[in-house]
């Protein structure tokens, strides 16, 4: 095992332990291309079919409860939009802390995620009730900006108090193998988020092949993320069952060569309890227990929630409500 | 730490009746039990019926029967009316679909999962096939050009095995039937409830009588079909054992036969492969159906250089595996199928043992009652350990290794059988170099167990011979030879 520490946010120091980790002198692309190109491949149709597999499993009564509360948890509730506004941001958070007023014992979702300029906004409304703001940055959701600006972005979201930073990698390097830009950016926003915890996208609808989605996660965990996401939202598809997988598999497998824990969020495209439950079965039989909590996983969704809330009132009432006994945000 | 454990979530058994006892399916009808034997649920054994044991003179009406509706219907059927009959039982078998999920399960041991999603879906599919088929051989390829257009044999006997009892009838009857052949099948003696809820099937779907004849018994009763001299072709899956007999006993006579026996298939991965999906996939391989399948890969070949890490993603993923009450929709691995098997499996795991293999199981707490056995990894194995070398058929994987591709397919080859073989491997070429050299009949490549009615199964040496499915699986139903006075008008 490489011994790697997490207290650490200095590019310079995560250049170092990035060193360690591949065993070069010096880090360069050709020695993060033999590295990341030397990790096993994934075959589309067995990593299809495993997903699929574990979509079957059957999760009812007291499990259900417990993954939907679970699943609750686990939510950044989500608005990036143009159009957002104080006013629908402040919705958001009064949503956040309420999620059902039929039932108070509703568990809340781990966080808010908003655009850089709504944080302000966001950490007033939600006070000291413990959930999350957390700001999408490096000029989202392509991340086409000179590195001054995503710092300058990434700085400006942890000044006005965003606990978390959900970053985009710049794709275009990625595919074009400048995969030490990609390190660079990662490594450099991680320093500027000082305690803020850093989320890396990797937009994998643009990444394509499940052998980028590894490579991808391996580089952004390389650099310092504390959690990989897969999508902004803003691309189709977002966030599949197998590149989640990949990713699962992925944090498992760094966890075992480094001891670091990184934490895993699909986003975009999951709005169903029952989707919910199968990322749920997958984190737990392909990472395991350990990945079970708003601190190792999430869900970037909006709608989900509702869901979420309308079976969880089936559970406890014994019927069907329907879309208008819960609230919209 | 929070735990996600699965409530129970067991398939309901209300949806299918099951009767007290059973007659023989003759002619279009049930006849009288009578020398009966209970069937049991191997996963509790509880008794789930009584059925007949089929004396010679019960055959021989069965085979009269055959022979009747081959020569008075089925066989001056047109290949489109005998489809028609074919798509009719696909679609009951589709809708009636969880009725035999739930019986397979509660007869074999199998869980509900399996039975559910690949035994009941492909048996149907296996149908819908044929019945394609029926009128169009002719432009099968099964005949010379010019010469006479294929036709059936007549009377077709056809002995199963328990390890897809629906699946291995269905792909018995539903060749037999599209080339216009009629059968007499005999089920396997611990496994004979699906094929009796078939033969309902038959009278729902207004076969002709006669045309499906299902005699249960044990192996007596098998023989009994097998030696039947007015039974024109044999076809059999089950045990190398047995099929020896059976080569042994129709030779010198007319019969045709084709025999599907025993393998001890290698699952090759090499350091290139997609180690994630390689160990899915030797999962898939040798637990499937609790390993008791006969194309299992029940030898995993493994470049040394990956070994270890090969090993260790194995036991972890195994751990994950859930063994338990197999009408539980979250249960991974059944019961094996009987208490004879069981012992089996038993002893040559305890042989392997003995002559220096490493065995590990998972912490996985069994059912007190019923036949269980752990999933199983036996490392260190050698090319010359029993566990090497015989078909355990149970859910018992042994770990050898290779160093180069030359060794692999070496090793692959040293068996007495070669019935399949599966390749792991991101290198196409080699793939491509592998599956020509490895003396099997299915080679699978990054991928395992496999099973579509357009493609041809069957072995190479001890494996048997003939193949069943695809166009290759249609030669063994016809002839080409001039029509005899028996033999009926296409």
């Amino acid at each position: 095992m490489v011994t790697v520490s997490t207290t650490t946010r200095t590019a310079q120091d995560l250049t170092a332990q990035a060193r360690d980790v591949l065993g070069v002198s010096r880090l360069t692309n050709h020695a993060l291309t033999s590295w990341l190109h030397g990790l096993p491949g994934v075959d589309q149709v067995g990593c299809e079919a495993r997903a699929a597999a574990l979509g079957t499993r059957s999760v009812k009564t007291t499990s259900k409860a417990w993954a939907i509360d679970t699943a609750i948890g686990m939510i950044d509730l989500t608005t990036l939009e143009g159009s957002d506004t104080v006013g629908k941001v402040r919705s958001l958070c009064a949503k956040a802390l309420v999620p059902d007023a039929l039932d108070p014992r509703t568990p809340r979702p781990a966080a808010i995620c908003v655009y850089g300029d709504m944080v302000a906004t966001a950490k007033a409304a939600l006070g000291d009730s413990g959930i999350h703001v957390a700001a999408v940055a490096t000029a989202f959701p392509s991340g086409r900006a000179s590195m001054a600006v995503k710092l300058a972005d990434t700085r400006d979201a942890v000044e006005a108090g965003a606990d978390e930073i959900d970053m985009v990698i710049d794709r275009g390097a990625f595919l074009s193998g400048d995969y030490l830009t990609v390190f660079n950016q990662i490594a450099e926003v991680k320093q500027a988020c000082g305690a803020a915890h850093l989320k890396v996208i990797m937009e994998t609808g643009e990444l394509v092949t499940y052998d980028n989605v590894r490579r991808a996660s391996y580089l952004s965990m390389l650099a310092g993320g504390d959690f990989i996401k897969t999508s902004t939202g803003k691309v189709q598809p977002a966030a599949t069952l197998p590149v989640t997988l990949i990713m699962l598999e992925a944090v498992r497998d760094w966890r075992e060569l480094t001891g670091v824990q990184v934490g895993v969020k699909p986003a975009g495209g999951i709005k169903t309890t029952k989707d919910a439950i199968k990322y749920l079965v997958m984190v737990s039989e392909v990472a395991g227990d350990d990945w079970l909590s708003p601190e190792w996983f999430r869900f970037g969704a909006s709608s989900l929630l509702n869901d979420l809330i309308l079976q969880r009132q089936k559970l406890t009432t014994g019927a069907y409500s329907g879309a208008d006994y819960v609230t919209i945000d | 730490m929070p735990k996600f454990e699965y409530a129970p979530a067991p398939e309901s058994r209300a949806i299918v009746r099951i009767e007290k006892s059973y007659g023989l399916f003759i002619d279009g009808a049930f006849t009288r039990p009578k020398a009966t034997f209970p069937t049991i649920n191997p996963a509790d054994e509880t008794v789930l019926a009584e059925v007949s044991q089929a004396g010679p003179k019960d055959v021989d009406k069965a085979v009269a029967a055959a022979r009747r509706a081959y020569e008075g219907v089925w066989g001056r059927m047109s290949g489109a009316e005998r489809g028609k009959y074919l798509f009719r039982i696909a679609r009951i078998l589709q809708e009636r679909a969880r009725e035999f999920a739930v019986l397979e399960t509660l007869d074999n041991g199998k869980p509900i999962k399996e039975t559910r999603d690949v035994d009941v879906p492909i048996a149907a599919a296996h149908f819908f096939y044929h019945a394609g088929w029926a009128d169009k051989l002719e432009y099968a390829g099964l005949s010379a050009s010019g010469a006479d257009v294929p036709r059936p044999h007549g009377v077709v006997g056809q002995v199963i095995p328990w390890n897809f009892p629906l699946l291995m009838l269905a792909w018995k009857i539903a060749p037999a039937l599209a080339t216009g052949n009629t059968v007499v099948l005999k089920p396997a003696e611990t496994t004979p409830l699906t094929a009796l809820l078939f033969a309902e099937v038959c009278q729902q779907a207004d076969l002709p009588a006669g045309v499906v004849n299902i005699v249960t018994g044990d192996g007596r009763t098998g023989q009994a079909l097998v030696e039947h001299p007015d039974v024109d072709k044999i076809a059999f899956t089950g045990s190398t054992e047995v099929g020896k007999a059976i080569a042994r006993s129709i030779a010198g006579t007319s019969k045709k036969a084709t025999l599907e026996l025993g393998g001890k298939a290698a699952n090759i991965v090499f350091d290139d492969a997609p180690i994630d999906q390689a160990v899915e996939g030797i999962i898939g391989g040798i637990f499937f159906n609790q390993g008791q399948v006969c194309c299992a890969g029940s030898r995993l070949l493994v470049q040394e250089n990956v070994h270890d890490q090969v090993v260790a993603k194995l036991k972890r993923r195994l751990a994950t595996l859930r063994v338990g009450d197999p009408m539980d929709k979250n249960s991974d691995l059944g019961a094996i199928n009987s208490k004879a098997q069981l012992d089996r499996i038993t002893s040559l795991v305890e042989a392997g043992v003995a002559e220096g293999a490493e065995r590990w199981s998972p912490e996985c707490a069994l059912p007190a009652k019923g036949y269980w056995f752990p999933p199983t990894v036996l490392t260190g194995v050698s090319q010359t350990h029993r566990v090497a070398t015989e078909e355990i058929f149970g859910p018992v994987l042994s770990v050898l290794t290779f160093r180069t591709p030359q060794e692999a397919v070496a090793k692959a080859n040293n068996t007495a059988y070669g019935l399949s073989a599966g390749v792991w491997t991101e290198k196409g070429s080699r793939i491509l170099w592998m599956a020509d050299q490895l003396r099997a009949g299915v080679v699978w490549a990054n991928t395992f167990n496999r099973f579509d009615p357009t493609s041809p199964f069957g072995g190479y040496k001890e494996s048997g011979y003939g193949r069943e499915g695809g166009r290759h699986g249609l030669e063994a139903y016809v002839t080409t030879a001039p029509a005899t006075l028996t033999g009926a008008v296409r």
